[in-house]
């Protein structure tokens, strides 16, 4: 099924006009398929996440199209694209209401992209739904449903945040280097929950990383970002079989830079 | 005994306008100044209306429903105008002083005589020395149980998770900017009825009852957060309230200390001052602690 996700030579600058522009985003151009899971990967700078903001609409594109299922949303509000996009953020503490309990949480998410009313938020029916979903993660949260998000570990949250992306299924799901901030082990547990959910419910996925392995290990397909352009798109067999050194090599290819090795693998 | 009892009245009834203080600036995290010319808009729509000779609680009502017409200014000139909370709130405040003083007709309208929602209740017979109480805490009893049960609606999730996390609530398709109006126009509209109850209690509408408005409001939730601390949001609610109650008592305090009604503005901002330092003082002094 191809078309889910749609870019047409979209550029954004930042600051336009004033000394400190910055033309981030260079005429992306990209197409991904309803069954994609791409990696993202790229310097310091290449854009890899202003391109994942793009598309969510945190930024408006100044030139070219964006469309997802097929509905153009090139400027769509964030708020109104948010009912096609789940979206895990690099800071755990960026993807939940701190302050508010984990079914409380899962409510809102649940909500996305339709109509809120004077309905209570939770009914007993949703407190036991929440309390199953939360069971699949594993991490035995689920007898602590109505403790306040902010009392959670790093590791904790992103697996709710997760779980709040992918409770109505996303068109897209981006997730914007959501182990970053985790340490080895836990960040190994939240990529295989990852890799649960994307397979399970077939979505299409964004996910940038810092880890090239991840990159390669994860995934039907990779892009690669150098200065607000796709330099290097890997698709089937040829991601599959991929190693280290050939992405080294493409990259020096495409971007006719020199990159230290670790530049990629650290910045 | 009577100054406790005046003390208390004028808690009860200042606490509406407390809570909508704790609205904007605990759960939205907006220092709203609105309140300065909501809280005297309330008093001078309700006092004119009651002197025109419109029953005393339509005329309450209504001032409360002016309040959600300021909120709605200043919420919009925050989310659609970009400008900063703290300048729109001061636009909003300016230029209610014109408009109130438009309404009132005067600097002031005296309510002696006339049938305030207090009167209504004096014709049933009660002591007339208790009625602001009992008013007071049926009007705060029935606005905290309304918002104990909104905050729990799915409208109410999203006021809470707009002021806990805006950019988490626009990835999860909420409109922060509409949530935002929202929650300060209720704010207004309690700060407005604040303002209609504490005319009708005092017997006049003054033009310049707003001035320090924010300063109380403020002082009421931080009180309440340092005395009584971290609590469920229904009982975070009840202490604004207690909150508000501590705060005259200190005023009748200083006041029976024979301190210049002049300074109470001074003691108010010192007030403030001492309870908005308090909580790192108390780290503070834990931190030292537990270092020995």
């Amino acid at each position: 099924m191809p078309g889910c996700l749609k870019i047409k030579d979209v550029h954004v600058t930042f600051e336009a006009g004033t000394i400190n522009e910055n033309h981030v985003l260079k005429g992306i151009d990209f197409e991904a398929d309803a069954s994609d899971f791409i990696t993202v990967i790229g310097g310091n700078g290449a854009g890899k996440s202003t391109l994942l903001n793009t598309i969510a609409g945190v930024y408006e594109a100044d030139a070219g199209h964006i469309e997802i299922d097929e509905i153009d949303v090139t400027r769509t509000p964030e708020h109104k694209r948010a009912k096609l996009i789940g979206r895990v953020f690099q800071d755990p503490k960026m993807g939940t209401a701190t302050r508010m309990t984990i079914e409380e949480n899962l409510a809102i998410a649940t909500k996305r992209g339709q109509k809120r009313g004077l309905r209570f938020g939770l009914s007993a029916a949703d407190r036991e739904f929440y309390k199953e979903q939360v069971a699949l993660l594993d991490l035995g949260l689920e007898d602590r449903m109505t403790m306040d998000m902010g009392l959670l570990s790093g590791g904790q949250r992103q697996a709710i945040t997760l779980l709040m992306a992918t409770i109505v299924e996303p068109k897209l799901l981006l997730l914007d280097e959501h182990t970053a901030a985790l340490d080895p082990k836990t960040a190994e547990q939240v990529l295989g929950l990852t890799q649960k959910l994307v397979t399970e419910k077939k979505l299409t996925t964004f996910m940038i990383t810092h880890n090239m392995q991840d990159a390669l290990r994860y995934g039907n397909r990779l892009i690669m970002l150098h200065n607000g352009k796709i330099v290097v798109d890997l698709k089937g067999e040829e991601k599959k079989l991929a190693t280290m050194e050939d992405l080294m090599q493409l990259f020096r290819q495409n971007s006719q830079t020199e990159l230290k090795d670790d530049a990629l693998l650290l910045s | 005994m009577d100054i406790l009892i005046t003390a208390i009245s004028q808690g009860l009834l200042w606490a509406l306008m407390a809570i909508g203080v704790y609205l904007t600036y605990r759960i939205l995290h907006i220092a709203d100044l609105t309140a300065e010319g909501s809280f005297p808009l309330g008093a001078a729509i309700s006092s004119s209306l009651i002197v025109q000779g419109f029953n005393a609680i339509v005329s309450t009502l209504i001032a409360g429903a002016s309040g959600l017409a300021a909120g709605l200014i200043t919420g919009l000139l925050y989310t659609k105008f970009k400008i900063p909370a703290l300048i729109s709130g001061i636009l909003t405040m300016t230029a209610l002083y014109s408009i109130n003083l438009r309404l009132m007709g005067q600097a002031n309208i005296s309510l002696l005589g006339r049938e305030t929602v207090f009167a209504l209740f004096e014709d049933l017979g009660l002591a007339s020395n208790l009625i602001p109480i009992a008013i007071g805490l049926v009007a705060v009893s029935i606005i905290i149980f309304i918002l104990f049960l909104f905050f729990r609606t799915e409208i109410g999730y999203i006021l809470r998770s707009t002021g806990d996390n805006e950019e988490m609530s626009r990835a999860q398709g909420v409109d922060t900017d509409k949530a935002k109006v929202m929650g300060i126009m209720i704010a207004n509209s309690l700060i407005a009825l604040s303002g209609a109850l504490v005319a009708q209690n005092n017997g006049f509408a003054d033009i310049s009852m707003g001035v320090g408005t924010i300063v109380i409001g403020l002082a009421s939730v931080t009180i309440g957060e340092v005395l009584f601390g971290n609590l469920s949001l229904a009982k975070r609610l009840m202490c604004v309230v207690l909150g508000s109650v501590v705060y005259r008592m200190i005023i009748a305090l200083a006041i029976n200390l024979n301190m210049n009604p002049n300074d109470l503005r001074l003691v108010t901002a010192v007030i403030l001052a001492v309870v908005l330092t308090a909580p790192s003082l108390k780290d503070k002094l834990n931190k030292r602690a537990m270092g020995k």
